[in-house]
């Protein structure tokens, strides 16, 4: 028998108070766990997949959807460039490197992303098997895609046009995976990438067959690059290298997404983006301020969460305290017995303070385990692709601090009561029966 | 000499003090406190067992006087030294009956006489593992007089053991606390104004307000 075994046996002897207690206090922190988990990891992420990027040049429209589409991949494109714009661009003095991004397609709601190697050496990915495109129509599908949709090297598919699911199929040309990405935890995982000409050439096709209306859907099959039907212009193309660097050769007027750019030097943050605003039929957009400006906004959100988060702990911490202190009353009793039987003092203050410790403990560690638990449901229910990437069993060192939070509302709670106990007046407790 | 009071008084706020009749006990006695309801009987209990302080003289115990001791002192002492069986047993209803027993050793720092043993003496070896809730009234009051013999006490004081319980139980229960506390050696004071309890022990002291 000891104080621990005492003050957990009077926590039993009650289960729905101590239970409800212990559960309100449990979501209150399970309210703040996600939170950090959240912000954490999203702005981690974030910055992460932005690292390398100085600068980002696309169509007019918001700046912060530009951002979000061509960088997180998350967003509608603000619409297409023509490519001789941005090769007037990539020649700029200022500018040290720029990706050219054609987007607007998906695969089973995964964006197929049309660029050359220099993408992959942005984000330093590694191969787990096969190798780059090198081909038109050769892809690299990201560690995620590859695992949702059993992809490996050599399997075929085809490509829909849009950037979410369900929107008509480009049935005129398979893809082909040459290469599967190691899962690097960032946005490439859940990418196809591919060459600008497997883009470009995906669309021509569509448009050609249309005009030419022999499109049933049947034709794909036939439609295989080596089979004799293909339409006369450009099926020697399909097995010509494509250019891995820089901007892809054609000979019609082309369109470009958006560009990554990199710029040589500090002066080209504050030339470039003027320039480009006000000289261009494009406009430039720097991620880390879009992402300061979106964090801003959800800020908003966060705040009003942290604030209910607040109040059910604070309300919790009430609920402790009332449900120590009303069962002092009939405790009054016991804690008189107690010192009867040679308890001290202290030890009966021990004995009430335990019991509001070990109530919030529980409630730290049920809401750290809710939190998480939220958490992996929220990701597992989620076809955001921005969501989904959240690891939900990491432990923060944060999450250290609810446990703290926690102990000091059970101690908050349960100093009146614990020295209200201590003040026990034996014999007068004894003998008022 | 095991107890030994010299005059006691005891003034509550607000009344005119009361004067006890000393004490004088040995090991294997026993004493009846006899008198009126309100005449004082549980506060001069309270005196021995050192739950209140004397306005005048003093309580030696086993060669200790009460009122030298610090509170902290007193309460182990009275831990140690003294059993107390209440009015009600009191028990700590979140506990079965084994560990209302187990609390005593361990707030007394002493070490405790076989618990399974007491508790079959007693008649209720078989609910050991019960909650007290279960128990019945006369089963109660004899877990609580476990409880004051669980350490074997010098000294067992019983405040009014039997004014709840019918002939048959009161008259168990009074064997108990006499062949009890004798087999352990121990000094028993009863406060009561119950006739049932007179024919058992011829020893008293009557306290007057």
């Amino acid at each position: 028998m000891n104080l621990f075994k005492i003050s957990w046996k009077y926590l039993t002897f009650r289960p729905l108070s101590t239970g409800l207690n212990v559960f309100l206090l449990a979501l209150g922190l399970a309210i703040i766990t996600v939170l950090l988990l959240i912000q954490d990891q999203l702005e981690k992420k974030m910055n992460q997949d932005a690292a390398g990027i100085d600068m980002v040049v696309g169509a007019k429209g918001s700046p912060l959807q530009l951002i979000l589409s061509s960088v997180y991949h998350v967003d509608f494109p603000t619409g297409n460039i023509p490519i001789d714009e941005a090769k007037k661009l990539s020649r700029n003095r200022l500018v040290k490197n720029v990706i050219p991004l054609a987007l607007g397609d998906n695969y089973q709601g995964f964006r197929i992303v049309g660029t050359n190697h220099d993408y992959l050496e942005l984000y330093q990915v590694d191969f787990s098997s096969g190798k780059a495109w090198e081909l038109p129509f050769e892809v690299v599908v990201g560690a995620e895609v590859a695992k949702k949709l059993q992809l490996k090297v050599g399997d075929e598919f085809l490509g829909s046009h849009g950037i979410s699911m369900g929107s008509h199929d480009h049935d005129q040309h398979n893809f082909v995976v040459s290469g599967v990405l190691a899962p690097k935890g960032n946005v490439v995982d859940r990418l196809v990438l591919t060459s600008f000409e497997s883009v470009w050439y995906t669309h021509d096709e569509g448009e050609e067959i249309a005009t030419e209306d022999e499109s049933s859907p049947d034709s794909l099959t036939v439609l295989r690059s080596d089979l004799a039907s293909e339409p006369s212009e450009g099926h020697d193309q399909f097995h010509q290298k494509v250019k891995t660097k820089g901007f892809p050769e054609s000979d019609q007027p082309r369109e470009v997404t958006t560009l990554l750019l990199q710029f040589r030097n500090p002066m080209a943050a504050v030339q470039l983006p003027r320039m480009i605003n006000s000289g261009t039929s494009m406009q430039a957009a720097s991620p880390s301020f879009e992402i300061s400006r979106l964090f801003e906004l959800l800020g908003v959100g966060v705040s009003l969460l942290q604030g209910i988060a607040v109040i059910l702990i604070v309300v919790a911490g009430l609920g402790i305290f009332i449900a120590l202190f009303n069962s002092l009353k009939e405790r009054k009793y016991d804690l008189a017995i107690l010192r009867a039987l040679g308890a001290s003092r202290m030890q009966l203050l021990i004995l009430v303070f335990l019991e509001g410790i070990l109530l919030t403990s529980f409630g730290a560690i049920l809401g750290m385990g809710l939190g998480h638990g939220f958490l992996a449901l929220l990701v597992s229910q989620s076809d955001q692709m921005m969501v989904s990437s959240i690891q939900p069993w990491i432990f923060l060192n944060q999450e250290l601090w609810i446990l703290v939070y926690a102990l000091v509302v059970g101690v908050l709670a349960s100093v009146i009561p614990a020295w209200s106990a201590y003040q026990t007046s034996i014999a007068r407790q004894l003998t008022k029966a | 000499m095991l107890l030994q009071t010299s005059s006691l008084s005891f003034s509550h706020p607000g009344q005119s003090p009361i004067q006890f009749p000393d004490i004088h006990l040995n090991s294997g006695d026993s004493l009846l406190i006899l008198g009126k309801s309100g005449s004082g009987k549980t506060t001069l209990l309270n005196l021995l067992s050192g739950l209140l302080r004397p306005l005048t003289g003093e309580v030696i115990l086993d060669g200790k006087s009460l009122s030298k001791l610090s509170s902290h002192e007193l309460d182990e002492f009275r831990g140690k030294k003294i059993g107390i069986v209440f009015q009600k047993p009191h028990l700590i209803s979140a506990l079965n009956v084994k560990e209302n027993l187990q609390l005593v050793p361990y707030f007394s720092k002493e070490k405790a006489q076989n618990l399974d043993q007491l508790l079959i003496d007693l008649g209720i070896g078989g609910k050991a593992k019960s909650s007290v809730l279960t128990l019945s009234e006369g089963e109660a009051q004899r877990v609580s007089i476990a409880r004051a013999l669980a350490v074997s006490p010098k000294l067992i004081l019983a405040d009014e053991p039997t004014s709840s319980l019918d002939d048959e139980h009161a008259e168990k229960v009074i064997q108990l606390l006499k062949s009890q506390s004798e087999k352990i050696g121990a000094a028993l004071v009863i406060v009561t104004h119950d006739q049932r309890v007179k024919n058992h022990i011829s020893n008293f002291i009557e306290v007057k307000a």
